[in-house]
């Protein structure tokens, strides 16, 4: 349990494999978000076909771990595209960010549909009422409304996204739990170093936790007066 | 006078449940019309037929020579023209007061953001609560909030309004400030449908009342008429329970 040791040689490594954690994450929660809205209207909409693919990229990514998922994408689906193009490769990075993206967008698909469902019918009927089309009156007045009331289920997403990243060291990417892996091969040091990346974990995880905090804040409905006051 | 509103055999079923047996009525420019009758009657139906928040299953609804039961009507257009006033106010929490008025002139670009918070301020100076500009809706009392729905359905200047029970989520205290308001709004020729349980309203203001039960138009006259001396059995039985 030589802490000395480890802190010299181990922290850069970890560090280093911080970045490539946060930036997948990153990557990942906003692609997520993307497609879980994308996701979402297309579950609400009135086209059938819509709905069905938004129902299916559901069904199959809450059905399956995420495991299976990152092996679909990092080994067998460039395996298939390889008949066509011998050429092809994927890297650990893109394959990584693109289970991840999938995964997260599936969740958030149905956060944010628990969302716009909570907002009142009436809202949409007075928006509708003044003359706005459907998509003004989602636009304006009932995506602001369900982003609102989804902050703290998305945070939570957000937190697992972040924590999933450890499982894309199964396809070899170079997150902090894979070069930690990797250090503690050689040196033994299983103490020092594990206790290091959960530190480094609940770091991330909390500085994610007090933006939240704040977005949250600045997304109520009051008036700077009354804020001020309270 | 022009006809503003105009129904012809308007029908309306949700699945099994038949509320609209055929509505036949002609509103002409500045007239006021109450309309009342028992819960399920079917005139919060009618009113929502009328600017399409509900779809007619039958019949016919022209709005200003616009038949909006016709599928190739812009329903959004003839909207702007139809302002609406919700029993539960419907105002947009996420919103400021001044927002909440400014915000479908601006959307659909009827006027800049400088403009509309011009107008919005007129209108809540003719609503009497200007002062509350920035408040949100949260920080308002029923009979205020309701006021603030007034004035947003008016800044797309319309010219019909409709009122589905307007005082019957507010305190007691409270129903006299949103009925002056639309008294006022009377006065100036405003085409008015309010569906109502303020029989005293209905008797002052309106220049017809419409009595609905069952899903069909029972009796209608002046408010003297129906409300002082109804006709039918059924309407005489209404108003009994209520007056």
């Amino acid at each position: 349990m030589d802490f000395g040791r480890v802190f010299k040689e181990a922290l850069p490594i970890l560090i280093n494999g911080l970045g490539v954690t946060v930036g997948i994450a990153l990557i990942s929660i906003f692609a997520g978000m993307v497609l879980g809205l994308i996701s979402c209207l297309f579950g609400m909409s009135k086209i059938k076909v819509l709905k069905g693919i938004s129902a299916v990229y559901i069904w199959i990514i809450r059905g399956t771990p995420m495991i299976v998922q990152a092996f679909l994408v990092f080994f067998a689906i460039p395996q298939l595209i390889q008949l066509v193009n011998p050429t092809f490769r994927l890297e650990a990075f893109t394959a990584g960010c693109i289970t991840l993206s999938l995964n997260a967008g599936a969740y958030m698909s149905e956060i944010f549909r628990a969302g716009i469902q909570a907002i009142d019918k009436g809202q949409m009927e007075a928006a509708r009422s003044l003359g706005l089309s459907k998509g003004q009156a989602m636009w304006k007045i009932i995506l602001p409304q369900a982003f609102k009331i989804s902050i703290p289920p998305m945070v939570n997403q957000f937190i697992i996204t972040v924590k999933d990243t450890s499982i894309l060291s199964v396809i070899g990417l170079a997150e902090i739990v894979n070069k930690a892996k990797q250090y503690v091969g050689k040196t033994y040091q299983f103490f020092a170093t594990y206790i290091l990346v959960a530190a480094f974990y609940l770091i991330v995880i909390s500085i994610l936790m007090v933006i939240s905090k704040f977005v949250e804040k600045k997304f109520s409905y009051e008036s700077e007066s009354k804020n001020r006051r309270a | 006078m022009k006809v503003k509103v105009k129904t012809e055999g308007l029908e309306k079923s949700f699945g099994d449940n038949h509320v609209l047996k055929g509505i036949d009525i002609e509103i002409t420019e500045g007239e006021v019309v109450c309309v009342i009758g028992p819960s399920g009657s079917g005139k919060s139906t009618f009113l929502r037929c009328l600017n399409k928040l509900e779809e007619a299953s039958a019949g016919k609804i022209i709005i200003d020579d616009y038949d909006i039961t016709d599928k190739k009507t812009d329903i959004n257009k003839v909207r702007e023209n139809i302002g609406m006033v919700f029993q539960h106010f419907n105002l947009f929490p996420h919103k400021t007061v001044r927002e909440n008025v400014m915000l479908a002139p601006v959307t659909l670009k009827k006027a800049t953001k400088a403009e509309a918070a011009k107008r919005a301020d007129e209108l809540l100076q003719r609503v009497g609560i200007l002062d509350k500009g920035d408040a949100y809706p949260d920080e308002l009392s029923g009979g205020q909030k309701q006021r603030v729905a007034i004035a947003r359905s008016l800044a797309m200047n319309p010219d019909i309004m409709l009122f589905d029970e307007p005082t019957s989520a507010l305190d007691p205290e409270m129903v006299g400030e949103v009925l002056d308001t639309m008294k006022e709004l009377a006065s100036q020729g405003m085409t008015m449908i309010v569906v109502t349980h303020e029989m005293g309203f209905a008797r002052e203001v309106s220049d017809r009342v419409v009595f609905m039960d069952g899903g069909y138009i029972v009796e209608e006259g002046t408010p003297d008429a129906v409300i002082n001396h109804p006709q039918e059995a059924r309407t005489q039985d209404f108003l009994s329970k209520v007056l």
